[in-house]
């Protein structure tokens, strides 16, 4: 079946010249705009805040590697249950440390990233220690991410502005008020850290079916940093900036190839400045919109606010 | 063998505390848990190895000057970012994004600027042991835990016994009735700053003896951080209790468990005790946080 994929992505991508290395880039911010927007969920609608994503990341990859590699499950099912265990693991641990406020949930996370990604270099037996797990079946092509990527975006889409997705925003702008009109918080941003976990585990999977070979390294803190980063770049609150954000942050290091050793040092001055200058980030509580853009260009859009402004 | 394990926990854990300390005081006053800590210490100990190699300066000299070169760097966050970020009125959540962006870019930059390459002091360190009963001690273990507990027990009579102590726990308490009172908070605000980079400076440089000096040295940061945590954040005395008990649960871990799982074990205490005990060892405001 992986086979019959990757003759149809690799016919597809002749038909339009796309060559190897394009894919590549693609592949990854196709991963990155799923682990990103399931940040997005978590920090942008809930302000919550986790250094744990990465952990998550890692417990997807490793499950649907270990199911492919060792049970010869098919990759789809792999997917599914790696994502899923990372959502199981996501709410038992979300079940003990969201009763913590702030901070404190934050620290349990951290801690639980680091503890997830020692443990994997622990275990040589299951895992491969910090030697890595070879030899994955290479799934992760471009049609097959990209159609990942879109399915993400459509569910988190759909989950925003659902009536939980509302009443993670409500929660995000005044909690007690939240639990005041009858919304249990406990249990929608349990929800939403599951969800932001799923799609991790989701992201991790497809990063192993595309290196094919896994270390725990690549999911230390840093690369949590670096989810957070990307989402605060794209915007704290919108959907369409994060995946936006996801493109940007993956694609300008391969852009600028030269000055790839300033990658990280760019991405830290932004995220400070955005911080200090424009908190809400690129996007803002906005989602992308064609009309906003083609009014932004035109002039139009300025007019029509002013015009509210004079109305109200 | 344990007495010995025990004198190096116990000095691990003084740098620990040092940079705890400073999570802790920046904590109490600005409620938010400062990311960019740890690079202080960074910051610090490469100030130390360039004045000692570039400008060829006794180490005394050198030791000052780290001291001096986390303050400074500490400081300048504090003037240039987080201050600007609090008159926004932001979330708190912000300025901890912010910290941890200046983590990146101050690593980063030491990365760029001395590569990634380890480097030592160019001195002759006393890495001689002396013998103590049946127990091997390093001179070094030893110097640096006066150097610790002579800089502790002045932050301690600093805060407790001075008027800026005392200006500094008002603030902590009620930054509203401070400034009604006539405290002037911001400046107090960026004293702490520089008290907290210079403590940072002294772990740095110590650390830097200890071990060698590499731009991710600063992460050493996240483990001050457990340990004030552990302690309870915002208390000072709970940071340093915090940074023994983490200092010598690390070294025992190590000596006698698996050195691969020593992060694993003081990850797994952090999550646990924060589960039992929300505030930590010392917490105050307990009301917040669990």
């Amino acid at each position: 079946m992986i086979e019959l994929f990757n003759n149809i992505n690799a016919s597809f991508c002749s038909l339009f010249g796309i060559n190897s290395y394009l894919q590549g880039v693609i592949i990854m911010v196709c991963i990155n705009v799923i682990a990103v927007l399931g940040m997005s969920v978590l920090t942008g609608f809930t302000r919550l805040f986790s250094f744990g994503n990465a952990g998550f990341m890692s417990i997807g990859a490793y499950a649907t590697a270990i199911l492919t590699v060792r049970y010869h499950v098919n990759f789809l099912l792999a997917i599914l249950l790696g994502a899923c265990f990372a959502g199981l693991i996501a709410f038992l641990l979300g079940s003990i440390t969201l009763r913590l406020k702030g901070d404190y949930f934050l620290i349990t996370c951290l801690g639980f990233g680091e503890c997830v990604r020692v443990l994997f270099n622990y275990t040589k037996n299951l895992t491969g220690g910090s030697a890595g797990f070879p030899g994955i079946p290479n799934f992760s092509n471009m049609l097959f991410s990209v159609i990942c990527a879109i399915l993400a975006f459509f569910i988190a889409w759909r989950f925003i502005h659902s009536k939980y997705g509302r009443n993670l925003v409500s929660i995000r702008e005044n909690e007690v008020a939240a639990e005041a009109v009858g919304i249990n918080a406990f249990r929608a941003k349990r929800m939403s850290f599951v969800f932001s976990a799923i799609y991790a585990g989701w992201a991790g999977a497809l990063y192993a079916g595309y290196l094919m070979y896994i270390v725990p390294a690549s999911f230390n803190l840093a690369k949590s940093c670096e989810l957070i980063t990307t989402t605060v770049i794209g915007g704290l609150g919108s959907l369409t900036g994060s995946v936006i954000g996801a493109i940007l942050v993956t694609v300008l290091p391969e852009v600028f190839r030269s000055m790839s050793n300033f990658r990280m040092l760019f991405y830290g001055l932004a995220v400070v400045l955005i911080i200090m200058f424009r908190p809400q980030g690129l996007y803002g509580y906005k989602e992308f919109s064609l009309k906003r853009l083609i009014g932004f260009f035109t002039g139009k859009n300025k007019k029509a606010k002013a015009e509210g402004k004079e109305g109200a | 063998m344990f007495f010995q394990q025990l004198i190096t926990g116990i000095s691990v854990g003084g740098i620990y505390a040092l940079l705890a300390t400073g999570y802790s005081l920046i904590y109490s006053l600005l409620d938010f848990s400062n990311w960019s800590h740890g690079e202080f210490a960074m910051i610090g100990a490469y100030t130390a190895i360039v004045f000692s190699t570039v400008v060829k300066a006794p180490f005394a000299l050198a030791a000052l000057a780290g001291v001096a070169g986390g303050a400074l760097v500490s400081f300048l966050c504090e003037r240039f970012a987080y201050r600007r970020i609090r008159r926004n009125g932001a979330p708190n959540m912000f300025l901890m994004i912010a910290a941890m962006g200046l983590s990146n870019v101050f690593q980063q930059a030491s990365n760029l600027i001395f590569t990634g390459q380890y480097r030592s002091y160019p001195f002759q360190l006393p890495v001689s042991t002396v013998k103590v009963g049946s127990a091997y001690i390093g001179v070094l273990d030893v110097v640096s835990l006066l150097i610790t507990a002579v800089v502790l027990m002045a932050l301690i009579y600093m805060i407790n016994k001075t008027q800026f102590g005392l200006n500094v726990r008002a603030i902590a308490n009620n930054a509203g009735a401070a400034k009604v009172l006539g405290i002037k908070v911001d400046s107090n605000i960026a004293k702490v700053f520089l008290l907290a980079g210079s403590l940072a400076g002294v772990a740095g440089v110590l650390y830097g003896m200890k071990y060698n000096v590499f731009p991710t040295m600063g992460n050493v940061g996240l483990k001050a951080f457990i340990a004030s945590v552990i302690g309870g954040l915002g208390s000072v005395p709970g940071a340093i209790v915090g940074a023994m008990l983490l200092g010598v649960l690390e070294t025992f871990v190590s000596a006698y468990i698996s050195s691969s799982l020593r992060d694993f074990f003081s990850f797994a205490l952090l999550i646990v005790l924060l589960l039992v005990k929300p505030s930590g060892l010392f917490g105050v405001d307990v009301q917040d946080k669990a």
